[in-house]
């Protein structure tokens, strides 16, 4: 019954093509899901996959951002560029209205926001009724992360129970929910960083310009690189160094953007995504990387964004 | 410092593999070493374990600890489930299920292995053949992986003795062979192994000259991808329905797309195809992958096809080609695995999902359940969780089934409960 000299599909087509499925399958099973959309890479990646799956047709679902208001200038421009581009409906929900109305109470005015985006993202999913969310999380960012279902299974206070998640084998992925639960769905679960740079490499995927090297006001803090002086769309000015701190202009990249005040840079030279690959490649097979300690800070912080904010 | 002759290219291809055997085994070990050795760590992680390591006072750098994640919960009594890791070898990327092997955790083996081509059972050399190599070997078998490799760990406890390497293999051979494992398309093959030293796993060491086959990496490069073994038969279960008929392009306004993946075979222009339950007939008038054009599409591509003409089509239905359809049925026999804490009730109404199609089913009769350590069959009138039973259900709406064994995707289903909508069994259709 079988043969083995079929066509095969490259990491890259399965991969793909996996993604589109669970993408169908949402559409497929639940009745009023979001595509949660940043302008960051890793959603950049499922727009286009969105695209595969379901064009000529519209996206049987909105984009939505749930937005720090510290997010850089570049990535918000492009987000809402890429949307108009694409014709489908971006919904922005803003921690800051949060704040205006009490839910979200910061303890210190410039403290990150990335926990509180878990606050606005929780109202946003009442004011909707969504009941599921399309994310961009990967397994391979984080030990922990490793068991996370593809659909992900969250009760009414939005809460993820390591214990109450629900078996998923094969294909056969089970997005069922009662009214006010909600499943999160991971497409991208089984990609690795340098499948998503793959990808954009061979789809040749626009990209804020914030991911390619460029030169940018720094300070060392914390053993990381912190960007300083960072204008927002609204004309003011985040990230002041400190008095002691010195200010140095240096070459750097995002591996991760989100919240301006914990996403750390790396030093960088990569400014194609070609070079962007290679230097993915060459970061994971580095056997010590004591250059790399900057690199480490900010995946870091991304995998504390990730688990206490959006995912 | 840089090895850019290991940078994937876009043309990699991907296996899915799962270990079976418990941290005592070495699979732990096992795991770290193939992540290390393929430089898959990244440096934050070595120096971390380095550090563990070397606040434990061990002389070498434990990779065990590499999947500590796993080991932390089993200490402190949490539920054991499966981990997925990955890593690329700059010709394949692979994606390891790592499930716990214990024996209450054979929901968990199951889940590892629905999606696993290729399955490594671990042996500790000191011990050879176990009850626990006799579940893991089953259950691997009992969920239709096609490749089974059986690591022969531990070898330089040993003091790498040729003569208990090949008496395990006679022993499994033999065991193997009563269990009925060695089946058509289905294939077995041996490695002497120290997953602690390195030997035999992607460099070959020099403890074991007698040994010439290949490395565990070697197999791993040469198995064949899934997809290229499913079975020939087209089988393409529809999960959306595209028809952008208000949009602004009147070109549109007829288009009408039948979206999802290729389980099976292969599809071209000008197919004759079938939509089930219906039985109506068409041909294939185009494939699509988004916009993109395709004149053929294969196994497990997510494509969208259209027909020449116009049939009532509906998410659920499954196109075949014309001639090879699979009788329609509202009976099915099956092996199931119950995964739910709370025991099967055979008064209730379950729900089976099969491909993109539900059904509501009621437990028919249980013939046996089996014994996974010792294989036997025991009479049965309920099920608890990690029970394996022979079992049919009642449906409610015909489903398009092909046995297990001949299809692992048209022949699987998972049964969901209504009240909590949770996923609480799986089941291959015999």
């Amino acid at each position: 019954m079988t043969t083995l000299t079929k066509r095969t599909l490259s990491h890259l087509d399965w991969l793909e093509s996996e993604a589109i499925y669970i993408l169908r399958e949402v559409a497929g099973q639940c009745s009023n899901p979001v595509l949660l959309f940043s302008g960051g890479k890793d959603s950049l990646c499922i727009l286009r996959l969105a695209e595969k799956a379901f064009r000529p047709g519209r996206f049987p679902f909105p984009l939505m951002h749930i937005d720090t208001g510290h997010n850089y200038k570049e990535v918000v421009d492009f987000r809402d560029q890429r949307a108009e581009e694409l014709g489908e409906r971006l919904i922005v929900r803003s921690v800051e209205d949060s704040m205006k109305r009490g839910s979200v109470v910061l303890k210190t005015p410039d403290e990150p926001r990335n926990k509180h985006q878990s606050v606005t993202l929780l109202e946003a999913i009442e004011e909707f009724g969504f009941d599921c969310c399309i994310g961009g999380a990967r397994r391979d960012e984080e030990k922990a992360r490793a068991k996370e279902r593809i659909m992900s299974f969250r009760d009414e206070f939005g809460q993820w129970d390591p214990k109450n998640q629900r078996p998923e084998l094969w294909n056969l992925y089970n997005a069922r929910s009662h009214k006010g639960e909600n499943i999160r769905a991971f497409p991208i679960s089984n990609w690795t960083e340098m499948d998503v740079w793959q990808y954009i490499e061979r789809e040749k995927l626009e990209l804020p310009s914030i991911y390619f090297a460029h030169q940018r006001d720094v300070v060392m803090r914390g053993g990381a690189i912190f960007p300083v002086n960072v204008p927002l769309a609204n004309g003011d000015v985040i990230n002041q160094p400190k008095p002691n701190e010195q200010v140095i202009n240096m070459q750097v990249r995002f591996r991760t953007v989100g919240d301006i005040t914990c996403t750390a840079p790396v030093l960088s030279d990569a400014d194609t995504t070609e070079k962007i690959v290679i230097e993915t490649a060459t970061t994971t097979i580095t056997e010590r990387g004591a250059t790399r300690l900057d690199d480490q800070t900010s995946d870091a912080s991304m995998e504390l964004r990730k688990k206490e904010g959006y995912f | 410092m840089s090895k850019i002759e290991n940078l994937p290219t876009h043309n990699d291809s991907l296996l899915r593999f799962m270990t079976c055997g418990s941290v005592d085994d070495g699979k732990s070990t096992l795991i770290g070493r193939l992540l290390f050795d393929t430089k898959t760590i990244l440096a934050d992680t070595l120096t971390q374990i380095t550090r563990t390591s070397e606040k434990r006072g061990l002389e070498a750098v434990d990779l065990s600890l590499l999947t500590d994640g796993l080991q932390a919960e089993r200490e402190q009594g949490i539920t054991i489930d499966v981990a997925y890791r990955y890593f690329s070898t700059g010709t394949r990327k692979y994606i390891i299920a790592d499930a716990p092997g214990h024996e209450q955790y054979t929901r968990n083996m199951v889940t590892a292995a629905s999606t696993a081509n290729l399955a490594i059972i671990l042996i500790d050399a000191r011990k050879g053949v176990l009850t626990q190599t006799r579940r893991h070997s089953f259950l691997a078998h009992l969920v239709g992986i096609p490749h089974i490799v059986v690591a022969v760990n531990k070898m330089d406890l040993v003091d790498y003795d040729q003569t208990i390497y090949d008496k395990i293999c006679s022993d499994y051979l033999k065991f193997a062979t009563e269990i009925g494992l060695q089946r058509d398309g289905h294939d077995i093959s041996f490695i002497p192994m120290s997953a602690l030293n390195g030997d035999m796993l992607v460099d070959r060491g020099d403890a074991m000259p007698w040994y010439t086959g290949e490395t565990m990496l070697e197999k791993l490069e040469a198995a064949p991808p899934a997809h290229s073994e499913r079975a020939e038969q087209f089988r393409f279960p529809v999960q959306f329905v595209c028809r952008p008929h208000a949009s602004d392009n009147p070109e549109l306004h007829d288009f009408r797309g039948f979206m999802g993946r290729i389980e099976s075979g292969d599809i071209a222009i000008g197919d004759s195809v079938s939509v089930l339950p219906s039985g109506l007939s068409s041909k294939v008038k185009a494939i699509q992958i988004g916009e993109e054009q395709l004149q053929s599409a294969t196994t497990e591509q997510s494509i969208t096809l259209l027909l020449e003409d116009e049939i009532d089509t509906s998410r659920g239905d499954m196109i075949v080609k014309t001639g090879q359809s699979p009788e329609p049925v509202k009976q099915i026999e099956a092996m199931l695995c119950w995964l739910s804490e709370t025991p099967l009730s055979t008064a209730r109404t379950y729900i089976v999902r099969h491909t993109t199609r539900e059904s509501k089913a009621k437990v028919g009769t249980i013939s046996y359940k089996v014994d996974v350590n010792t294989l036997d069959q025991l009479p049965a009138d309920g099920l608890a969780m990690n029970d394996i039973a022979r079992i049919s259900f009642k449906l409610a709406q015909p489903l398009m089934v092909d046995s297990y064994i001949t299809n692992r995707a048209t022949g699987a289903f998972i049964l969901i409960d209504e009240s909590t909508n949770n996923t609480v069994g799986a089941g291959m259709i015999v």
